[in-house]
């Protein structure tokens, strides 16, 4: 047993994110309130790593490192430049909102960062045990960060509720790993597709992957195990919300694209069936709950699980063009939902009350600016073209068609028509109501700007030349 | 099933020591009970009381702090058996495995998480 230097530079953007986050640590812990030098830190550590990962996608063949705990490749190092964006929006909104909220403080980006690590972990993981390593530090990262407004009652109670819950569901992913590895004598996650035709009829295979399907599910907070997620999204403070949205979402479901293969969809056609049920129900659900929500976060996070829906389609499609399709969704969907929850925590009053769809009438008035960014994520949510969410959408559903699920695709355009009611909704209100408030300007933070304008310029190149993203999937599979 | 015997004869001596070990004291002992002795928690608090009060979490933290180092012994005690066999790698990895605890220690150390008042 030996580590070649190999090992540890496949591993680089994990430990460029695992090494700020102990120096941010240790900064705090000498230097008490120096909080703009972790925050600026903790975005320069993800950029680093972001660069580092982009530069090693295009052309990288599939391996493992650390005696074969960690994939490497084109799919870890995508996922891991996905997350690090997720990230640096997150840090970069941040630094005003808590400064808002009274909530200043430099763990919070010691934190953020070890939920990053995580997420890497994740993606990176060619063990089912590695993975659930990943899960884990993701996780109680974010039992943190959902709590971090200690004052609140509300944050307390998103905490509390997301921790309980969340470490229930990891008692099952814990079980089901327990039985693959029963079932197919080892923990490698290359193991599962290479079992599933000769153990399609174990009952402990099928019924080890079934749990680990739950835990996965309630991750992306999917139909049956979506309770949770509005409650803490609105509990959480407002940019943590974003990020547990999107860069854990990501994770989770770049989970979902190793473990459940379309190789090993395809030998366990019941399974398949299951997920794209349980895909057809978390759109629905979420779609028609979200129409009937009066505050924005609630909102968000009913849609959240609508888009769990979305790309779920992607992953039972079982085929290229899905899991691909996949990963282009993550992309975009990170950069419109951190936009989406970054302009509601600008416009939140810090009391911790949230916004309402009221509160923004005639907000193109006080703040256009900040109104045609909302309106942008707002169309790229809701699917509308020049913008990336359209075509996420298409390569999801045109995996499906592919995968011989139209009728999903089908409930999956349906439903998205639905989701233009109350997306559209808002930019109604925005642009074609008067608000009551008539006077106060709406003051927008530069680092808070500057991430929304990232991230809708994100949504526009994506939207526009969805073929440079295009490039680098087609390396992951 | 003529496997299962040591199973069913270890079975049978683990619950013999439980049960002589958790009563021998109660068999045998001196008996000089005060109300501070009979409490459930004799250096903690109260286990039965109101909870509608306020409660000081240093107790917590304190147990919370000692389950990390204790599981860092737990590591490091078949690393040490091992260490021979590991060389230089294991020499590395544990390293990389106390730094990361050390930054830790620091922490809660420079935060007065160790200090009790």
């Amino acid at each position: 047993m030996i580590m070649t230097p190999q090992d540890y530079i496949a591993a680089l953007p994990l430990g460029i994110v695992a090494v700020t986050a102990f120096l941010v640590l240790l900064i705090e812990a000498f230097r008490d309130g120096s909080v703009r030098v972790t925050s600026w830190l903790t975005a320069l550590g993800l950029a680093a790593a972001f660069f580092v990962a982009m530069t090693r996608v295009f052309g990288a063949a599939p391996g493992t490192a650390f005696f074969g705990m960690y994939a490497t490749g084109a799919f870890p190092d995508l996922m891991t430049a996905v997350f690090c964006v997720s990230g640096i929006l997150t840090v970069l909104l941040s630094s005003a909102y808590l400064g808002k909220e009274h909530l200043v403080q430099g763990e919070y980006y010691a934190v953020l960062l070890s939920a990053v690590a995580g997420m890497i972990m994740m993606a990176a993981a060619a063990d089912l045990v590695f993975f659930f390593l990943g899960l884990e530090l993701m996780s109680i990262a974010f039992y943190i960060l959902a709590g971090f407004a200690r004052g609140r009652l509300m944050s307390n109670e998103a905490g509390l509720k997301y921790f309980l819950l969340g470490a229930f569901s990891t008692g099952f992913l814990l079980y089901g790993i327990a039985l693959v590895y029963g079932a197919t004598g080892r923990t490698a996650i290359s193991a599962i597709p290479s079992h599933s035709l000769a153990l399609a009829h174990s009952p402990v295979f099928v019924v080890g992957l079934a749990l680990v399907l739950v835990g996965l599910l309630f991750k992306v907070a999917a139909f049956p195990f979506h309770m949770w997620a509005p409650d803490v999204y609105e509990g959480a403070p407002t940019t943590v919300s974003g990020f547990m949205a999107t860069g854990g979402k990501a994770a989770a479901f770049s989970g979902f694209l190793l473990i459940f293969s379309p190789l090993a969809l395809n030998a366990l056609p019941t399974l398949s069936d299951v997920i794209s049920l349980i895909a057809a129900a978390s759109m629905i659900l979420g779609n028609i709950v979200a129409v009937s929500q009066t505050s924005i976060k609630r909102m968000l996070a009913y849609s959240s699980i609508a888009h769990a829906g979305y790309i779920l389609a992607g992953v039972v499609a079982g085929n290229r063009m899905g899991a691909e399709g996949v990963i282009f969704y993550l992309a975009a969907y990170t950069l419109m939902n951190i936009g989406a929850f970054g302009v509601v925590s600008i416009l939140e009053s810090g009391d911790g009350t949230g916004v309402t769809y009221d509160e923004c009438a005639g907000l193109s008035r006080r703040a256009p600016v900040l109104s045609g960014l909302m309106a942008v994520f707002m169309f790229s949510l809701t699917g509308i073209p020049p913008f990336a969410g359209f075509f996420g959408k298409y390569y999801v559903f045109a995996g499906a068609i592919g995968g011989g699920y139209t009728w999903l695709a089908i409930i999956g355009v349906l439903m998205s028509v639905v989701s233009a009611s109350y997306y559209l909704r808002l930019v109604v209100l925005m642009y074609f109501k008067e608000g009551t408030e008539r006077n106060s300007s709406v003051s927008v933070p530069a680092a808070s700007l500057a991430a929304l304008v990232i991230a809708a310029i994100g949504l526009l190149g994506l939207g526009l030349f969805p073929s440079l993203l295009l490039q680098l999937t087609a390396w992951c599979f | 099933m003529e496997q299962y015997i040591p199973i069913v004869i270890m079975i049978g001596v683990g619950a013999a020591a439980g049960i002589v070990f958790t009563n021998i004291n109660r068999w045998i002992g001196p008996k000089r009970p005060s109300e501070e002795k009979l409490s459930t928690y004799e250096s903690g608090m109260e286990p039965v009381r109101s909870a509608r009060e306020r409660f000081s979490v240093k107790f917590y933290l304190v147990a919370m702090l000692f389950i990390v180092f204790d599981v860092e012994i737990v590591f490091m005690y078949p690393w040490a058996v091992l260490f021979r066999q590991l060389g230089m790698f294991g020499f590395v990895e544990m390293v990389v495995f106390i730094a990361i605890l050390l930054v830790g220690y620091i922490y809660i150390l420079k935060k007065g998480a160790l200090q009790w008042h």
